[in-house]
């Protein structure tokens, strides 16, 4: 098994088997519908069902990693027993990490503001 | 107690990509279970129901161990037949590395349809942890009402009516009926309690024979409370002593948390829409009999866990 | 070595199942398969198996717990009968479609209701279409030759199915027979090792299986089961032809029976073709050129078999152990004439049912049959399509 990486884009594909297009026919599909490739659900998505998401306020953060334990997506990333960043690509946006934050270093944004500052810093650009 | 700095550095098992909605207990309480068994080898199965259908959607698969569904009601019965293969082919040397068993099961899969394939395995004494999530209803299929769903709940087949305010029998205590199996280990947590989950996986993984674990894990969309709030909803339930933490250890009954006052059952069916009918006006004697239920209940508890049967003080 | 014994059909399965050794047996008890599941522990008792064996507390479990095991990367059986085989229903199609190679014999008993103990082929009917091999057996020899042939084809990498070995309840299964047993050493070199694929305590190789399949690739997973099953066809007259090799008797997908010459012939599944084999010999001492077609696979279904062995036929009766309620006759009756349509030849092909909750079919029932057969192929008329042998009508 290769070390888990939740940023990895490799389209359902792995060591052993090659991606699952729809294009496939049925006989190169995997017998019995089976997955070989543990884990590959993390190159689907779930990012855009997002409409407010976490931002990270660095100074707040007592890196107690409650919001590790409880976000249901794994989208709460770790490193070395500290915060490291969200997986924007996998967060619903559920908004449980800012909750059980004790010391609200996690803010919940609309996705709309986001795509405005963006806008803003490209205008500027 | 290891603390979320070390649990943090095990190795993912269950992958965000999943499709189990926003802000799911599910995913909360799969990740502590497997986090738990840090770098063992795993096998889960799971039953039919929200976790099956959200993790294992081909070809995408969210679990990082291997993994097996088979139908609603077996949950018990197939992964007993993977531990069963596990001793025939350690035993003939056909595979030298150990193995966890894990199932799954939603309170449907667990309490109602797959109850007797769940006994036999657990009395059978497969080296099994079942582990099942409970969200009180059958949520897959849109909220109906399991045996599981508590007195008063408005459900879509035990909906609250004109004459019929929601469910009318009280929960069936599913974790005494495992530990009357005679397991070595059954217990009763929370998502609310990592601690208490952690330690309580731990103990049901490293035991000899089968262990059962129930995880009270809240669902936004059948409870309906604001979806931030799981753990506080989560803690309510655990507060107001409607969800005791407990387990069973070869026989013996404990108590594993006492609340230090009276918090009133109100507490925790506030803010759920699917108690609300029971706060309009002339429906107090509901809340009442609930209330009675819940206390009785507690009471009922303590005296099995040796402690001296009273209430928390008001 | 062979060694002639005299052993029921259930003593012949439990000795197949013992000489197979497999590493997992789930199984539950139900008259008339007891005996199988009874002697079965009693060798994992006395140490002359080394299968875990797993006494469950239904036969929904037992094939679960198969499916289980044989996911986890063992040789798993189970064995079951009637309303065990009704009740495992939903988990059978579920062993067929994670193409995994439960060997499983199945003791023919009518389904309820009313409950009845006694043969038919209702229970195995009902599995037709479930996507699991389906082998008969006439006799104790045929089910014990079956159940170790049936290792073989349910391994086979192209094949990957479930096998279901039948046998008729009570007639077979408790009657006293004579049989030869090949010796142990034989067998198991014969079934050899099993060495899983896709397993999940591959510890290198996690894998995901029983995965939610949507409208997007659920039909085409179901495609590649039909492919089993066309190879199927073929494993199955191979590994027929190696058996022949170690034991003499040589298997194919169905048995042509003095059909060469015939211009009248019955199909008829399991013991009762016994019973119309003696007919058909008493028939042809008379100068009637009668044959007997027996379907040792039912599923897959030997449709090019069929149609070349009763190519040359006036006249067919096929007889059915089992209802459809269609009021068009039986299940077998249904796949015959759909074969036989090609040939475009007018055969005749009627259907008679019998021996429904274990009714006994008499010399005098098949004897009525081959008449009816002659009066049609003489008239070319058919009178009535469908009939009732030995009710009280």
């Amino acid at each position: 098994m290769t070390p888990y990486n939740p940023f990895n884009r490799n389209f359902g594909s792995g060591t052993r088997t090659k991606a699952v297009r729809p294009d496939m026919k049925w006989h190169e599909m995997t017998r019995a519908g089976n997955i070989y490739e543990p884990g590959n659900a993390n190159t689907y998505e779930t990012g855009d069902w997002r409409s407010i998401r976490p931002v990270w306020n660095k100074e707040r953060c007592i890196n107690c990693l409650l919001c590790w334990r409880y976000c249901p997506d794994a989208s709460v990333i770790a490193k070395e027993g500290k915060f490291e960043t969200f997986d924007y690509k996998h967060c619903k946006g559920c908004g449980i990490c800012a909750k059980v934050c004790p010391v609200n270093a996690i803010d919940m944004v609309p996705e709309e503001e986001i795509e405005k500052v963006k806008e803003a810093n490209k205008d500027e650009n | 107690m290891a603390t979320l700095k070390e649990l943090s550095r095990v190795e993912e098992r269950f992958v965000g990509g999943h499709r189990l909605c926003a802000g799911c207990g599910h995913g909360i309480a799969v990740r502590m279970i497997l986090n738990a068994a840090e770098n063992s080898n795993v096998v889960v199965g799971c039953a039919t129901g929200c976790l099956e259908v959200a993790s294992t959607i081909y070809p995408y698969t969210a679990w990082r161990c291997s993994f097996i569904h088979n139908a609603f009601e077996n949950a018990g019965a197939t992964i007993s037949g993977v531990e069963a293969a596990y001793r025939a082919l350690k035993k003939k040397g056909k595979i030298n590395e150990d193995f966890k068993f894990i199932a799954f099961g939603g309170d449907g899969g667990t309490y109602d349809i797959g109850l007797q394939s769940l006994s036999g395995a657990m009395e059978r004494g497969h080296n099994i942890v079942y582990v099942c999530l409970d969200n009180e209803a059958y949520m897959n299929t849109g909220i109906q009402r399991s045996s599981a769903t508590p007195t008063g709940a408005d459900t879509t087949t035990s909906p609250a009516g004109k004459v019929i305010p929601g469910k009318q029998q009280p929960r069936k205590d599913l974790t005494a009926i495992m530990a009357a199996h005679n397991i070595p280990y059954a217990a009763q947590t929370a998502i609310s309690n990592w601690q208490d989950v952690h330690k309580k996986a731990k103990k049901a993984l490293e035991v000899e024979g089968p262990a059962f674990i129930n995880v009270l894990s809240p669902c936004p969309r059948g409870w309906r409370y604001n979806t931030p709030d799981i753990v506080e909803i989560t803690k309510l339930a655990v507060e107001t002593r409607f969800w005791p933490l407990f387990e069973v250890e070869n026989g013996k009954w404990k108590l594993n948390y006492k609340p230090k006052k009276y918090v009133p059952i109100e507490e925790f069916l506030k803010p759920q829409g699917r108690f609300r009918h029971l706060f309009k006006p002339g429906n107090e004697h509901l809340i009442k009999a609930i209330q009675e239920e819940v206390d009785n209940r507690w009471l009922a508890l303590l005296e099995r866990c040796g402690e001296t049967p009273e209430l928390p003080p008001r | 070595m062979k060694t002639k014994v005299a052993l029921t059909g259930n003593e012949a399965v439990a000795q197949a199942m013992k000489q197979i050794n497999p590493d997992v047996v789930a199984a539950y008890p139900i008259t008339p398969q007891t005996e199988i599941v009874q002697i079965f522990s009693s060798f994992v008792a006395n140490g002359e198996v080394d299968t875990e064996f797993i006494a469950v507390e239904s036969e929904h479990s037992a094939m679960s717990a198969a499916i289980g095991a044989a996911a986890g990367g063992a040789r798993a059986m189970t064995a079951t009968s009637s309303q065990g085989l009704a009740l495992m229903f939903e988990v059978v199609y579920i062993a067929a479609s994670m193409r995994l190679p439960i060997v499983f014999p199945v003791v023919n008993r009518a389904l309820s209701g009313p409950i009845n103990i006694h043969c038919d082929h209702s229970d195995a009917m009902g599995l037709r279409d479930s996507g699991v091999i389906q082998l008969f057996s006439e006799n104790a020899q045929e089910a014990y030759d079956n159940m170790i042939q049936a290792v073989r084809i349910a391994e086979h990498p192209d094949v990957r199915l479930p096998v279901m070995v039948n046998m008729d309840g009570f007639i077979t299964s408790h009657a006293m027979d004579v049989l030869e047993v090949l010796d142990d050493e034989t067998v198991r070199n014969f079934v050899g090792t099993y060495v899983p694929e896709d397993y999940l305590l591959d510890a290198k190789n996690p894998i995901s299986m029983g995965n939610f399949d949507m409208y997007d690739f659920y039909f085409e997973h179901k495609r590649q089961q039909v492919e089993a099953m066309k190879a199927a066809r073929e494993i199955i007259k191979e590994v027929g032809k190696e058996f022949a090799k170690i034991s003499g008797r040589e298997y194919g997908l169905i048995e042509a029976y003095k059909l060469d010459d015939a211009d009248v012939a019955v199909v008829v599944l399991n013991s009762a073709a016994g019973t119309a084999k003696g007919v058909a010999d008493e028939l042809r001492a008379k100068g009637i050129r009668a044959g007997v077609l027996k379907p040792r696979v039912y599923r897959p279904f030997p449709q090019d078999e069929i149609r070349e062995a009763l190519k040359g036929v006036k006249a067919v009766a096929v007889m059915d152990r089992a209802e459809t309620f269609s009021t068009c006759g039986g299940p077998m009756f249904a796949d015959i004439r759909n074969t036989l349509y090609d040939l475009k030849n007018d055969i005749k092909v009627v259907n008679y049912i019998y021996g429904l909750g274990g009714r006994d079919l008499r010399l005098e029932h098949v004897e009525q049959v081959f008449e009816d057969l002659e009066n049609i192929r003489k008239t070319g008329r058919v009178d009535e399509t469908v009939k009732y042998l030995g009710l009280r009508d």
